[in-house]
């Protein structure tokens, strides 16, 4: 009792407040964060006439998979999921190799055009052409209606190569110098000695790409929209959401069909869900590096 | 005399081509590694500005450059006399502005409060969750969105009916009144958690001695936060506010074009979808290029100026 009266003590009345004000913040953050994202899972796994009555929270009241099983009968949804699937591991892997590869030259200071490539670089992250000359060159260079376009235009991401570079000049030069001095030439440097140990950086620059090309739907939109066979998850969850808040005049056969078999809201919050989990699956396992990755990123650019 | 000092010269000038060639040699596995990817940034990044020369012609696709007619400025002279373009403007100033304030105070309260949390595992935990909505698409947010205002079982409506602040749902969705309100909240909602993380890791940069000091002068807790904690991340906030003002314009259009429908059009359309529906929509290519080329000149007017100012003021600077 002793210890609670001097705890009490020491603790002033204003200090009080000020730590129910900031629990009651952290609290509030957290249930709006993650009480929309717990209601459509729990809409998802719930029939799909009951959850026409309304009030489910974040428990499904009748539960079932039903929902989840029709969606898969959509054509658009699994041709979606192999191209998505597809454009995050090339995007991420293509996107790993160049960044790594500038970001190695750009760390080294006997490099003749290290300051050249530096401001060039540079220069990509406060101007862009826009929109339309975009597209323009899209179509002149024949890369509208091709997968390849998915992955191309962004292979090369300045914010990333400075984030990998700023890491790359944490380390020790020494190292690379003993490894020329055992006759390594320096791509053997860059593979052999500066990959193994930037994979905090690495991971971290995995998991913006991933995610980056995970999301995208707007180049689906621009240059692919008219062609079923490249069309990717976002873009199929797009058309779903605004096919049905306009009053549908949905023209995709197949989609109308799985429409009609549960009720639309079952299907948006499906598909909401399906496109969502491989980002909560990965989540965890990355974050340590990202909160890393981004502090460095954001303090030396 | 001259003979003998203009051999020098080029002898110095030929050793200097020979040492340069030299060290290049020398380079070559550096060069091979960064020079192709030199070559990409020009064609996906520089290309598109030899684009905006469209905006001065009359473009005709399937015509070469030199076969173009060139119009001057009369593509932004229409863009200047189209009553659309300072309804799109003022959406766009609207709502960048809303998002830069929004965006920019929210991240910076949520970590300090957050900081202040005193239990470890609570305040990863919070903290875990509040950066979850960085990761999903402006696609997810928007069904997510849509989902929580709608006026049947949307959550808010629920919400603000069980606390009898409202009689009837409201149609959030259907009011252009309240659709810069909803991309600018969407968007907090999103961004905070991910924006608090520099702001977090700045603080944890500020010396625990400072703390004691102040703690000995019998400083509050609130006190403390005001004395210490904000002017510790100043620095940060000036960079980062720098920054965001830079992007003041180029606010992009995924959530305008998500969230929007034809009910709040008045209200959601802003530059770049305006670009898109003119210059794409309608083949209006040349049209649609001045809308980009004005949206990226304003865009680097206010990073200029935003730096210059608080160079004179703070003394820190980006560039």
């Amino acid at each position: 009792m002793s210890a609670q009266v001097i705890r009490g003590q020491r603790k002033s009345m204003s200090d009080t407040m000020f730590d129910v004000v900031v629990y009651a913040v952290a609290i509030i953050v957290t249930i709006a964060t993650l009480y929309p994202f717990l209601n459509v899972l729990a809409i998802s796994l719930n029939d799909s006439v009951d959850s026409v009555r309304g009030g489910i929270t974040i428990f499904p009241r009748e539960f079932t998979l039903e929902n989840y099983k029709v969606i898969f009968t959509y054509e658009g949804l699994l041709q979606g999921f192999k191209i998505s699937g597809l454009r995050t591991i090339v995007g991420t892997v293509l996107g790993l190799a160049s960044a790594s590869m500038l970001a190695f030259t750009l760390s080294r200071p006997d490099f003749q055009g290290r300051r050249f490539v530096s401001v060039f670089l540079a220069l990509t992250m406060y101007v862009s052409g826009g929109l339309i000359p975009a597209y323009i060159l899209m179509r002149d260079l024949g890369l509208i209606g091709t997968f390849a376009v998915y992955v191309l235009p962004g292979l090369v991401s300045a914010f990333n190569v400075f984030v990998i570079r700023s890491f790359i000049d944490g380390l020790p030069y020494a190292l690379q110098e003993s490894a020329k001095l055992d006759g390594a030439n320096d791509f053997t440097i860059y593979w052999r000695v500066i990959l193994p140990l930037t994979k905090p950086a690495l991971a971290t620059i995995a998991l913006f790409l991933a995610v980056g090309q995970w999301n995208m739907w707007f180049d689906t939109y621009l240059y692919n929209s008219s062609k079923p066979a490249l069309t990717t998850l976002q873009f199929e969850l797009m058309k779903v959401l605004q096919s049905t808040t306009q009053g549908s005049d949905y023209r995709d056969q197949n989609m109308s069909q799985v429409m009609s078999q549960v009720s639309p809201e079952s299907v948006k919050m499906a598909i909401t869900m399906v496109v969502t989990l491989p980002i909560l699956v990965v989540y965890p396992f990355l974050q340590k590096y990202f909160v890393g990755g981004m502090t460095l990123g954001s303090v030396k650019s | 005399m001259v003979t003998v000092a203009g051999q020098a010269k080029t002898e110095t000038k030929a050793g200097k081509r020979k040492h340069f060639f030299h060290i290049a040699w020398q380079n070559r596995y550096l060069y091979a590694m960064s020079l192709p990817f030199v070559a990409w940034v020009f064609v996906f990044s520089y290309l598109p500005l030899w684009g905006w020369t469209m905006a001065f012609q009359k473009f005709r696709p399937g015509r070469g450059f030199f076969e173009q007619e060139w119009v001057g400025f009369e593509h932004f002279k229409t863009l200047f006399q189209d009553d659309m373009f300072y309804l799109v403007m003022r959406n766009t100033l609207a709502m960048s502005f809303m998002g830069l304030v929004a965006g920019f105070v929210v991240p910076i309260l949520f970590a300090v409060l957050l900081n202040e949390v005193r239990h470890m595992f609570f305040k990863r935990f919070v903290q875990t969750v509040s950066y979850l909505p960085h990761f999903v698409s402006w696609v997810v947010v928007a069904g997510i969105v849509t989902k929580m205002l709608s006026t049947d079982n949307g959550a808010i409506n629920d919400l603000l009916l069980w606390l009898g602040v409202i009689s009837e749902p409201i149609q959030f969705m259907a009011k252009g009144e309240w659709f810069w309100g909803i991309v600018t909240a969407s968007d907090v909602w999103k961004e905070t958690g991910w924006n608090a993380i520099i702001y977090l890791a700045a603080i944890a940069g500020i010396s625990p001695e400072l703390y004691e000091a102040a703690k000995v002068d019998g400083a509050s807790r609130l006190r403390q936060m005001w004395h210490i904690t904000l002017p510790g991340i100043r620095s940060t906030i000036i960079i980062l506010l720098i920054m965001s003002i830079g992007h003041l314009i180029s606010i992009g259009f995924e959530k305008q074009f998500l969230l929007g429908n034809n009910l709040v059009v008045d209200y959601s359309n802003v530059l770049d979808l305006y670009a898109l529906n003119y210059g794409l929509g309608m083949g209006r290519f040349s049209f649609g290029t001045a809308i980009n080329i004005f949206n990226s000149v304003v865009s680097l007017m206010l990073l200029f100026a935003a730096n210059g100012l608080f160079k004179k003021i703070t003394k820190e600077s980006i560039m």
